[in-house]
């Protein structure tokens, strides 16, 4: 599981440019599915069992990242953030571009936490000899690293949700239920690729993996979750309010199997079950959350036995007998 | 080389000079109309006005390709009465300071009408530099004037053009309805072009969302006009972010305010026009977006790219492009649609 989450995190897939990580689930869950497809925006769809509740998980395969805007007459690239990026993670970080170029982030002085005087420097001297131009697309850099039971990576947003809706699948030998395991695109500019994926799968229950925010650390934001607590079961985020139905049918299917977990209320940020709650006529939908310390930082830190157990619970209820769905 | 001559200049004047506020564009679809009903197979209008027209392919399954430009463009609506003088609401973005002291046209009548500039003698130099609100401000029209509330204005500023360039109020996007109709005109036969002539672009990308699930395309590509912030920085400073430049051909979007556009488009895009020696310049990536936005989140999702013709002093009184950066867009388009297979957009 480590090992595979270490190409995971480390592989390049900025929102937009995600073909490297699907080549990388689609090898891996290729012995483990009823059927695979990508669809128009590249999200890969996989489908397990027919019939019963048609359900959909989602986990995105983007990450935030930067693209280049200029390359200025010494060659330095000017860049936007891709997604949430902040400023104050920037400085001496280094990105990789999709041609394999590797830049350093410097700043003007006195201009630290503004983006717009920042800049990448990749060895170049002048914008003839910048091997970067404007519109190429560039990841953080950083490598996966294993502390025992907490695990550290540059993109475990949503990395760790993409290894979840695998293992889950692992597990599940057989199921009553449809399931579309969906490894989504563009979430993190705007929940995209969930918006049409569930306009095309047209589920009966939505369930989305993302990370939430872990608020343990020494004067962190208020808010119920830390790591090794368990997954988190959405309540609510800025985005959306998860369907009490579904709510409680995570919260009863954790307790009889035993499985610890939180109630996650979320203040700021959502995920793709916004937009499948939104899709057709309408959509319930949920969210499992693996807690998250240092979210949208090149370091995004999770704990071992919360993402355990929160392959447990999603493979538990994707085996939810029709007669269990109460009123869903 | 398809070429911009006196009759696409007096076409798009035309279109130019016509008033088409967001959700009241009868004036240009009546010109959009006249224009494609004589080389189009289906033309039809929508529920929100979208002009939709179809040129079929002589291939069997072809490509059915979508090609959007919006028809409206940004402007004020009149919402109260005081005598000759109306108050007004902005539809769209234009910021008030640039209301100031401006003629404007209002109505299906074109009828003149002022916004005034507080006189230097009372006016104090705070007035001209705070943004003002629209409820602060009147447009003032000759007393019995026909004009009524729910009328649209726009500045008054004829087409004009100067040597290369081209300057008229609405050139975002006329220049992108002018474009589409000489596709139209000179249509590939290897696709199904899908015209979308679309409404209400300036107050949130609303004809094209609708125009999209109509048409169901394979793909989608969004023809507008995108500023150009190009002339030198003050204090010396080089200038990094002008959005685009006037002169360096057609403008291809990557990333526009969230929707990153289809990567092998862009390719295939950046391929055509280098092997047919089109300039073309990529506009920068960051906010402001076009329709492209909408279409690429329609029904399954639709593979989309954006290309704008550059030009200066966006939503403005008066915008400012070059005649070789429409002709180069509009020749890029017509050689990339020749040239598309299904295999660019197969993943």
């Amino acid at each position: 599981m480590k090992k595979l989450l270490k190409t995971l995190t480390e592989t390049f897939s900025p929102s937009g440019y995600e073909d490297a990580i699907r080549e990388v689930i689609r090898k891996e869950i290729k012995p483990l599915a009823d059927e695979i497809r990508v669809d128009a925006l590249g999200n890969l769809i996989v489908r397990k069992g027919k019939g019963g509740k048609r359900i959909m998980v989602a986990a995105h395969m983007d990450e935030i990242g930067i693209i280049a805007s200029h390359v200025d007459d010494n060659g330095f690239v000017r860049f936007e953030g891709v997604g949430g990026v902040m400023s104050r993670h920037l400085i001496g970080g280094r990105v990789r571009f999709i041609n394999g170029t590797v830049g350093v982030i410097g700043s003007q002085r006195g201009k630290e936490n503004s983006m717009e005087d920042m800049f990448i420097d990749v060895g170049a001297t002048s914008k003839k000899d910048c091997p970067v131009k404007a519109g190429d697309i560039a990841a953080f850099e950083r490598p996966f690293t294993d502390m025992g039971s907490r695990w550290v990576a540059k993109s475990m947003d949503d990395r760790i949700g993409v290894l979840v809706a695998i293992e889950a699948l692992r597990a599940l030998k057989s199921t009553p239920n449809e399931v579309y395991f969906v490894f989504t695109t563009q979430e993190e500019i705007g929940t995209r690729g969930a918006t049409t994926s569930a306009f095309e799968i047209n589920p009966d229950i939505g369930i989305a993996i993302d990370v939430t925010i872990s608020a343990d650390t020494p004067q962190a934001m208020k808010m119920d979750v830390g790591l090794g607590k368990g997954p988190a079961i959405k309540i609510k985020d800025s985005g959306m309010i998860s369907d009490p139905r579904v709510v409680q049918w995570m919260e009863k299917t954790a307790e009889k199997a035993k499985i610890p977990y939180q109630r996650e209320v979320l203040g700021g940020g959502t995920t793709d079950a916004r937009s499948i709650q939104m899709a057709r006529a309408g959509v319930p939908v949920g969210c499992i959350s693996i807690p998250c310390r240092y979210v949208h930082s090149p370091s995004e830190m999770v704990d071992e036995n919360d993402v355990k157990n929160s392959v447990k619970l999603l493979t538990l209820l994707l085996k939810t007998e029709s007669k269990n769905f109460g009123s869903l | 080389m398809l070429t911009i001559g006196s009759p696409q200049l007096k076409l798009l004047e035309k279109l130019c000079n016509a008033i088409g506020v967001s959700g009241d564009e009868g004036e240009v679809r009546k010109i959009v109309l006249e224009e494609t009903k004589p080389f189009a197979d289906e033309v039809k209008v929508d529920a929100l006005g979208n002009v939709l027209a179809v040129k079929k392919s002589r291939a069997k399954k072809a490509l059915r390709v979508m090609l959007d430009a919006h028809m409206d463009e940004v402007g004020l609506m009149l919402v109260s009465a005081e005598g000759e003088s109306f108050g007004f609401e902005i539809v769209g973005g234009i910021d008030t300071r640039h209301l100031f002291g401006k003629q404007m046209m209002v109505g299906a009548s074109h009828a003149p009408a002022v916004i005034g500039a507080p006189p230097p003698h009372k006016a104090s130099d705070g007035d001209y530099l705070r943004k003002p609100s629209a409820s602060s401000m009147r447009i003032d029209m000759a007393p019995g004037s026909s004009a009524k509330l729910g009328d649209r204005a726009t500045f008054a500023a004829n087409f004009k053009r100067v040597g290369p360039s081209i300057m008229s109020k609405a050139i975002d996007n006329r220049i992108g309805v002018a474009t589409l109709i000489e596709l139209l005109k000179h249509a590939p036969t290897n696709v199904e072009l899908c015209l979308s002539f679309s409404v209400q672009e300036e107050i949130g990308l609303r004809g094209a969302r609708v125009a999209s699930n109509y048409f169901k395309p394979d793909l989608a590509i969004v023809v507008d006009s995108t500023p150009a912030r190009d002339l030198p920085d003050h204090e010396d400073r080089e200038n990094t972010s002008y959005n685009t430049k006037l002169g360096l051909g057609p403008a291809i979007y990557v990333y526009e305010s969230r929707a990153m556009h289809n990567p092998a488009l862009i390719g295939f895009l950046e391929n055509v026009a280098q092997r047919e020696k089109i300039p073309y310049q990529i506009r920068q990536p960051g906010g402001g977006g076009t329709n492209a936005n909408i279409i690429q989140m329609s029904r399954e999702g639709i593979p989309t790219v954006s290309i704008s013709v550059p030009h200066r002093y966006t939503h403005s009184p008066i915008s400012v492009a070059r005649i070789d950066d429409w002709k180069n867009t509009l020749n890029l388009i017509h050689v990339a649609l020749k040239k598309i297979t299904r295999d660019v957009i197969k993943k």
